[in-house]
């Protein structure tokens, strides 16, 4: 029997919608109960979980190490974010130190992959709202960003190149040259879009003051990330509990008070100029240096070094067969992924394999402010609230 | 550290409101957590969330963790997060594994409502004065409790 509104006793009978699991701007698998009266909706309610694949469980029965690939899959639209989260997270358990470079290195691929993340926000965003073409510009300057990341690491995607104790190897020679090229066409290209919608009436007319939740009611609705930057509360996991050295990048955290689609709409855009700099900031001053943690028995020896030295190979051998122990004890680590804080919940038994890890994503806690922002208004907005929260249904569901 | 603990605001804040209400203290890699006797999760964490100088505002997460077979069984997880201090506190509250049942939060911080019906859905902790207590990722007819460790990763049911 699938979730629906139960008729309240007394009042007379209206019309029950179900919109989704198989409609185009739930972004997903996301399927809407909605009480109708005419065009208004009067109750809302969502049903989620028909994308559930157990990850949570499937993390326990795998290695620290294979535990990335499932990271990816969560959140498919910011898989680096992702990565970086639970690396992070592990890390953070075992206590080791990560080389200077590769710390860079994931700041400049994790925010490249805000970019592109809000790029497909912004894309499916404004084809919700009847807005064509931006969706095909947007996809070719994603395009751009999945070519850097293919060049890493060899996916468009499903990227889990962040590893534990640092990165998975040394990008390619030359790969700056292409982040270079896309940092100066960048500027132009966001005006282009800008000059699409910010100041369009039709978007406008679809936008402002729809969706509008005060500070307090951001708050108390567990939003996080742009979501609850728009309501005017200035929190970014990157400024306020700096990880992965962004203490040393010079950005400003965008925030509008309005609280409505348009303001997250104008706080998405300010984001990827930020995320720009601070690309340009990585890009200019990546150190030299290893990029792996010493840690022999954590970090996966190099090819070379396994010809010749037998305490190697033995490493390499024991973390492959059967992992490294970490101690026991448990961990929190939350970053700012583009869809707000995504949170990586670690408990270790001192086995190879976590005994419990759990994911706090960001798209499931937004997901419930949504029957508060659409009750009470017309249909059409529906689509626009949706839009707004830029949830992933892969990590809703998990 | 004992010592970093003993000059830990928070604790302390919390000791005066309710010394009973603190049953067990542990830090691991600078983060505090702190046991929370069930009865009184309530009353704590209003007051960890009305308190100005600790304004935990912001519930980030409840999760569980399965224990199985040692009991008490279960172990609630809450994240809170104080906007204001940019500081994080994970509180716990132990549940036993034969009838597990916590108070909700709910009335709290209205956003427990999925994370808690979530817990119920994977762990079949109950939540005691939830408004809708239903499975959320799992099917309405679903049997068993798919992250309890007695539940199998392979094989038949």
């Amino acid at each position: 029997m699938p979730i629906t509104l139960e008729k309240i006793p007394g009042q007379e009978e209206r019309v029950i919608l179900s919109m989704g699991p198989q409609h185009p701007s739930t972004h997903g698998v996301l399927r809407m109960v909605l009480e109708l009266d005419g065009e208004t909706v009067v109750r809302a309610m969502y049903d989620i979980g028909y994308l559930h694949t157990g990850f949570e469980k499937s993390f326990e029965d795998k290695t620290y190490s294979q535990g990335i690939t499932l990271t990816d899959r969560m959140d498919y639209l910011s898989p680096l974010s992702n990565n970086l989260g639970f690396c992070l997270a592990v890390e953070k358990l075992l206590d080791i130190e990560i080389p200077v470079r590769a710390q860079w290195i994931r700041v400049l691929l994790t925010e490249l992959t805000r970019i592109q993340s809000h790029l497909v926000w912004l894309g499916t965003h404004a084809i919700d709202l009847g807005a064509m073409s931006v969706l095909l510009y947007c996809f070719r300057e994603r395009e751009t960003i999945l070519h850097i990341f293919e060049m890493v690491s060899g996916q468009r995607m499903m990227t889990s190149y962040f590893r534990i104790g640092g990165l998975a190897l040394e990008p390619p020679l030359g790969w700056l040259k292409y982040v270079e090229k896309f940092v100066k066409a960048f500027p132009a290209r966001l005006k282009e879009y800008e000059d699409l919608l910010t100041k369009n009436p039709i978007w406008l007319k679809r936008t402002v003051g729809i969706g509008t939740l005060t500070a307090d009611e951001a708050i108390a609705w567990g939003l996080s990330g742009p979501s609850l930057r728009g309501s005017g509360v200035d929190y970014d996991i990157r400024k306020k509990e700096p990880y992965s050295s962004y203490e040393k990048f010079d950005f400003k955290v965008s925030t509008r008070p309005e609280g409505d689609v348009y303001a997250r709409y104008l706080v998405r855009i300010e984001e990827m100029r930020q995320s720009l700099r601070i690309v340009q900031q990585a890009m200019d001053g990546i150190p030299e240096g290893p990029i792996k943690a010493n840690a022999p028995h954590i970090v996966l020896p190099d090819r070379e070094s396994m010809k010749t030295s037998i305490e190697a190979l033995i490493y390499h051998f024991k973390i492959v067969t059967e992992g490294f122990h970490p101690p026991v004890g448990e961990v929190y680590q939350a970053v700012e992924a583009p869809r707000g804080e995504l949170g990586f919940y670690i408990v270790s038994d001192g086995s190879p394999k976590p005994f419990r890890c759990h994911v706090r994503a960001p798209s499931f806690a937004n997901l419930q402010a949504l029957p508060k922002m659409i009750e009470g208004r017309l249909i059409a907005d529906v689509v626009a609230c949706i839009g707004t929260i830029d949830i992933v249904l892969g990590e809703v569901d998990r | 550290m004992p010592s970093d603990l003993e000059s830990n605001l928070t604790l302390k804040k919390l000791r005066e409101f309710a010394p009973q209400a603190v049953d067990e203290v542990r830090a691991f890699r600078g983060e505090i957590t702190i046991y929370i006797r069930p009865d009184l999760l309530i009353r704590a964490c209003e007051f960890l969330r009305d308190e100005p100088g600790l304004s935990f505002t912001f519930l980030s997460d409840v999760t569980a963790v399965d224990l199985y077979p040692n009991e008490p069984r279960f172990e609630v997880v809450y994240h809170l997060l104080s906007l204001k201090n940019a500081e994080r506190l994970r509180l716990k509250v132990r549940t036993g594994g034969d009838n597990p049942v916590v108070d909700s939060l709910v009335p709290v911080y209205p956003c427990a409502n999925a994370f808690e019906r979530e817990v119920f859905d994977l762990f079949g902790i109950r939540f005691a004065g939830h408004p809708y207590l239903r499975r959320i990722l799992m099917p309405e007819d679903w049997e068993g409790y798919p992250l309890r460790k007695d539940y199998p990763v392979e094989g038949y049911r």
